[in-house]
């Protein structure tokens, strides 16, 4: 990644839908905007690049995995370089409504190899701080049906075919994702937080976590996700 | 998300590929060659490699509002290149037929790391198409490939030229420089993925005979549309 000074922080919220993801970002950013910090949020299909082509795709279920997994890419890498860095360089804070890992998980549960996947994201941005807010898949179905009355069929994996009973596939799916966000809680050094509680817990929770960030003294940040930086194509041409 | 290292060949079908610069005739010659398979009673699918509307919609609305960067215009048409293959190049070769591809994974190649790309990265994104069974580069010096250019009046585009890259002001000049660099790239290709080297300045008719030639070997014992539709 270029070697300009971000100033800015990169702060992942990371969990399933119905997690309480999105309530907590939202809240998140109310209390570091009362604390005087400037946020930019994102998440996954907000570049101006490709977003509705993702929603296209979505709707008809028109393309295949590996497909699907660079389109995204391609979104992350768009929003990266015209609003993350951008952002990072003015000192905002970026609160990320999930991330690269999200999409990582949803390859390797389709097939792809966590290799491909890690190197896929080569070029990407480490977040200062990644939090992943678990919840059981129980609690997740549970929390999905009083909300919607229904569960989406992407979020029910129902593309990977484990089972055309959407509830079924729903939990296997959400275990399988489950697992492979624990093994990269290990490999990205994610900081977990127990999802299964009510909101206000896990706001709390988040609050220990976050606001150590903006004390004077740790001022420190890193670039680039393991295994290694130097696998991203250089933006040195542009 | 089909896994292609694991297995070096996970199908039936056959891959022959052509790769080389515009205006080195390699499209007339796989559309010659897919033409001969025909008539001989193969099964043939041919493929090309044009920007599907996905990538070109959205590289024409990146480049309005300059947004794309060597990243992006990268991963897009890894993304198309991944929609081809899904949908028309691993259903054919799953069932059995000859897959003739005008332009593979290698295009890219060339391209991303002649727009600065690390090559490691750029190997990893495409790391689902599997290695051809053939791949024919047409080899041909720029200044030949420049001149049939000219020569059937065709417009050079901005991302053929490599505008994007800032190598000079004029197209003509910047096409020249951009085409030089791809074929650097492919040049430095054709040994590690064992191209078969075809001198694009011969006769078309000189070019074909050497391709069918050289395919026999590929052929050898490679069942007939008949005997893949009907048994005994």
């Amino acid at each position: 990644m270029p070697d300009e000074v971000l100033s800015g922080k990169l702060i992942v919220i990371e969990g399933s839908d119905g997690s309480g993801r999105t309530t907590e970002v939202e809240r998140l950013k109310e209390t570091l905007e009362i604390e005087g910090h400037a946020i930019v949020d994102t998440g996954l299909r907000r570049s101006t690049l490709v977003s509705e082509r993702i929603d296209l795709a979505k709707q008809g279920h028109t393309l295949a995995s590996t497909t699907m997994a660079l389109l995204y890419a391609t979104d992350y890498a768009d929003q990266l370089e015209n609003k993350i860095i951008p952002s990072l360089a003015a000192g905002s804070t970026v609160l990320a409504d999930r991330y690269i890992y999200t999409l990582m998980a949803r390859a390797v549960v389709r097939g792809a190899s966590r290799q491909w996947a890690q190197q896929l994201y080569g070029f990407a941005l480490r977040p200062d701080l990644t939090i992943f807010l678990d919840a059981r898949p129980e609690i997740l179905l549970h929390r999905a049906i009083s909300k919607y009355g229904s569960l989406d069929y992407w979020e029910s994996g129902m593309d990977l075919s484990i089972s055309p009973d959407r509830f079924e596939s729903f939990l296997e799916y959400q275990a399988r994702l489950r697992r492979e966000f624990a093994w990269m809680m290990q490999a990205y050094a994610f900081v977990p937080v127990d999802a299964n509680r009510h909101p206000d817990q896990v706001h709390q929770d988040v609050l220990k976590l976050v606001l150590p960030l903006y004390a004077p003294a740790k001022r420190r940040r890193g670039a680039g996700p393991p295994p290694s930086a130097q696998t991203g194509p250089s933006t040195a041409s542009a | 998300m089909a896994d292609p290292s694991a297995a070096p060949r996970g199908y039936p079908g056959r891959l022959i590929v052509f790769e080389g610069l515009d205006g080195s005739g390699k499209s007339t010659q796989a559309r010659l060659l897919g033409k001969w398979l025909a008539a001989k009673g193969y099964r043939v699918f041919f493929t090309e490699w044009n920007s599907s509307d996905l990538v070109s919609a959205t590289i024409r609305r990146g480049k309005k509002q300059g947004l794309l960067t060597p990243t992006t215009f990268s991963l897009l048409h890894a993304t198309d290149f991944a929609d081809r293959f899904e949908r028309q190049i691993l259903p054919p070769l799953r069932a059995g037929y000859l897959v003739v591809c005008d332009r593979y994974s290698f295009t890219a190649f060339a391209r991303d790391e002649a727009r600065g790309c690390s090559p490691e990265w750029v190997r990893n994104l495409y790391q689902f198409a599997p290695r051809p069974d053939r791949t024919y580069y047409f080899r041909v010096p720029v200044a030949v490939t420049f001149r049939r250019k000219r020569a059937s009046r065709m417009k050079i585009s901005y991302y053929e030229a490599g505008m994007d890259l800032g190598l000079a002001d004029n197209i003509d000049d910047s096409y020249k420089l951009f085409q030089a660099r791809l074929k650097r790239e492919y040049d430095r290709m054709a040994d590690a993925n064992g191209f078969t080297i075809i001198d694009a300045r011969g006769s078309v008719e000189d070019i074909q005979q050497q391709l069918r030639e050289d395919l026999r070997p590929v052929l050898e014992g490679f069942p007939t549309g008949e005997r893949l539709q009907h048994e005994g």
